[in-house]
């Protein structure tokens, strides 16, 4: 996996080389060789118009990088990955590859949209087609753009945020995750090529939910996503992230990075609904999604709560943490993670206690189903500092049929004795009892499980927001479709 | 209504029904009864169609059709129904939303439209009240934390709003005290109907005391051995099950 380190010095020169030359003629085209190196970094920052702190952060970052293993302690299978065969740039697809029309999607994915009920200028978007033509998105965007601006929220792309923002980004960037972090998150912060930048001033109530969803540019964020969320003083935002449908995405590697930061008395509520393609009933292909996401309640008061629904990928491995700096900071995980077919998923969260009076709560409902496997990884860590710190955890597990597997790897560090720590653990199957009951109800098996798999997640879907709660719940069906029976 | 000739039937890998004959006429009631392990339960859990119970011979015609071709769910559609000795839990499915499903999945076999909220909620109100259910039931999950009594009278809240042609009553006495016995059989007293068959499989002369059977039939090992009137019953009680086996077997 990693490059052999032993290379003759001329070699690399001429391989460098040959990569330069491969940037005068791709230059036009807006996509790099495949392959990673400090030119091709240099190159992404140029491209990009970067200050020479945004350069200089990335080459640290990649050099780090160099020097890490990629990590295998994972309860997980995964393929060998070549760093060197990914391309790390890649402007969006010419349109001559786009789809033109609807007409021209793959009839199944329109099937899955409309089981998942996205309206049909939207369905368009989500399938790639080339869409300035058809999709009248664009004042609805600006609109949503006055109404932020009037409110002071600056919500807009990071690429966007390093031009017109550069203090702001140097001041957060890698404050909660350093560019040290660990071995994804690194190459995260010396390859990115955009993502979301959210900054809320003090006091500020965000006047709506600020979602990917909506934010102009954002039409393909590509792999190496990076998200900053700045809340100052007593100011609120809650924020929606991913894409209810599949995505046709032909990259492997989605290693993305979230940071998010709550001064005292804010708050900051993260959604997400993530739904990469999961490879096929076999396993084959799919998405690795590799993703560091954690937030620090930096200030006293501040609150942070993160509630995800996992169904796609074919790797899930992310751990959104919250560290409670701040005295009576609050952190809250909401997951619920589905594994069917082949589809793997380690999930679970952080929570590091170090103010006084902290606060956590973590509900995590994995769904096994298929070939599937599930395992909640979780850290529950008290240091001395935190005097009279909470935890509660509950973590529940639901096994469809009997070729799936379910793993629960708690992990707590108390260190003060004025802790309360509590963990609460289940593992059931799908009943026969439960199923027949329904079905002698006059309901048809489909729903039937439908109803009781949502009847399993009922404590996550009722964090989400309302929209995001339904789309969620008719995603779960469309993943665990034919799962039973 | 329901005929039911030489059943034989597996429950898992054991033979326990071995001929059972059974013929139900729109509008009555009957009572099975008998012993413990004479095939009660599985009489009716091979009519409602679970699965681990398998019909090696004979057969059971409802309505004219062939009932053991159908899977569970076109039964409850063609209007039979179980009210379960057991009712399972199921954490964080509402109660109400269940019924709702089942209702309209019902409704829609049968061509009607499909029950919007505010007439499903009258329509529920008004069957709760019959089985003096408080307005809780409505937000719980189905048979979550339910007591045993509150389980019994949630299945018949059920019968009342799915209306079915065919209620089988499995042991729906068991468990029960005195006060709740005689909501549990008001409820199913108000929905005997002259297009409507019963017939409750029980242990105890008790609950026939609340409903009045029109036919009383004994089971054991597998068979019906001697059916009768609601007298019948009331000699169960007296003399217990020997002598009928002793009369069957002569």
């Amino acid at each position: 996996m990693a490059s052999n380190p032993q290379t003759d010095p001329t070699l690399e020169a001429l391989v460098a080389q040959k990569y330069r030359h491969g940037f005068v003629t791709d230059i036009e085209s807006d996509t790099v060789p495949p392959g990673l190196d400090e030119d091709v970094i240099t190159f992404i920052s140029r491209k990009k118009g970067e200050p020479q702190f945004m350069l200089d952060w990335r080459l640290r970052s990649y050099r780090h990088w160099l020097t890490m293993k990629e990590p295998h302690w994972a309860h997980l299978r995964i393929q060998p990955i070549d760093y060197q065969s990914i391309s790390y740039y890649s402007a969006p697809k010419p349109k001559a590859d786009a789809p033109k029309s609807l007409e021209e999607v793959d009839p199944k994915l329109l099937e899955t949209y409309d089981k998942l009920g996205i309206p049909l200028h939207e369905r368009a978007r989500l399938a790639g087609v080339a869409v300035d033509a058809v999709f009248d998105s664009v004042s609805v965007a600006t609109t949503f753009k006055e109404r932020l601006h009037k409110a002071g929220v600056i919500f807009c792309s990071f690429s966007e945020a390093v031009q017109k923002y550069p203090e702001l980004v140097e001041k957060y960037l890698g404050s909660v995750v350093p560019y040290t972090d660990n071995y994804f998150a690194t190459l995260n912060s010396a390859v990115f090529t955009d993502g979301s930048f959210v900054f809320v001033p003090k006091g500020v109530r965000c006047p709506m939910e600020l979602s990917t969803y909506f934010r102009i540019n954002a039409a393909k964020t590509g792999q190496f996503e990076r998200t900053l969320i700045v809340a100052e003083e007593g100011s609120h935002v809650s924020y929606l992230e991913g894409c209810t449908a599949p995505m046709r995405d032909e990259n492997q590697l989605h290693a993305a990075v979230v940071e998010l930061i709550a001064l005292e008395g804010a708050q900051i509520k993260y959604s997400t609904v993530q739904n990469w393609y999961p490879g096929d009933e076999n396993g084959v292909g799919g998405i690795y999604n590799f993703v560091t996401k954690r937030g620090e309640c930096r200030g006293a008061n501040s609150k942070i709560s993160w509630t995800q629904v996992e169904t796609g990928s074919a790797i899930t491995w992310k751990y959104p943490s919250c560290i409670l700096t701040g005295d009576n900071s609050v952190g809250e995980f909401y997951s619920v993670a589905v594994a069917n077919n082949y589809q793997q998923a380690d999930t679970g969260t952080k929570m590091i206690h170090i103010g006084k009076n902290t606060r956590s709560t973590i509900v995590s409902k994995g769904i096994s189903a298929g070939h599937g496997q599930n395992a909640y990884r979780g850290l529950v860590k008290v240091l001395p500092s935190a005097i009279n710190a909470r935890n509660f955890t509950q973590c529940d597990s639901l096994l469809m049929g009997d070729k799936c597997g379910a793993h629960t790897f708690p992990y707590m560090e108390v260190r003060t004795p004025t802790a309360s720590v509590e963990h609460e653990a289940t593992t059931s199957k799908i009943g026969d009892d439960q199923l027949f009951y329904c079905l002698s109800r006059g309901i048809s098996e489909e729903d039937a499980v439908n109803m009781i798999v949502n009847g399993f997640c009922k404590a996550v879907f009722k964090e989400l927001p309302m929209e995001f709660a339904v789309e969620a719940q008719n995603l779960l069906a469309v993943s665990l479709e034919g799962s039973v029976g | 209504m329901l005929t039911i000739k030489n059943l034989h039937a597996l429950a898992g890998e054991k033979q326990v029904l071995k001929g059972l004959d059974l013929e139900v006429g729109a509008g009555e009631v009957h009572a099975i009864m008998g012993p413990n392990g004479s095939g009660k339960s599985t009489l009716a859990q091979v009519l409602a169609g679970r699965e681990g119970y398998s019909v090696t011979d004979g057969s059971v015609t409802y309505k004219g059709k062939d009932l053991l071709a159908l899977p569970p769910e076109e039964r409850a559609r063609e209007g039979v129904f179980l009210a379960f000795q057991y009712p399972v839990e199921i954490p964080g499915v509402n109660n109400v939303y269940l019924l709702k499903a089942g209702l309209n999945a019902i409704r829609k076999h049968r061509g009607e439209s499909e029950m919007d909220a505010f007439e499903f909620l009258t329509l529920v109100r008004e069957k709760m009240n019959l089985m003096q259910m408080d307005e809780s039931f409505l937000n719980r999950g189905v048979n979550e934390g339910f007591s045993g009594g509150e389980k019994k009278r949630n299945e018949i809240l059920q019968m009342a709003v799915l209306e079915p042609a065919l209620a089988l009553l499995d042991e729906t006495d068991s468990g029960l005290d005195i006060d709740a016995l005689r909501v549990v059989a008001n409820g199913v007293n108000s929905l005997r109907r002259q297009d409507r068959a019963i017939v409750m499989v029980t242990h105890y002369q008790r609950l026939l005391d609340y409903i009045e059977p029109d036919k009383v039939h004994v089971l054991s090992d597998g068979k019906i051995i001697k059916s009768g009137d609601k007298s019948l019953a009331l000699e169960l009680e007296k003399r217990g099950y020997d002598w009928v086996k002793q009369e069957a077997a002569a």
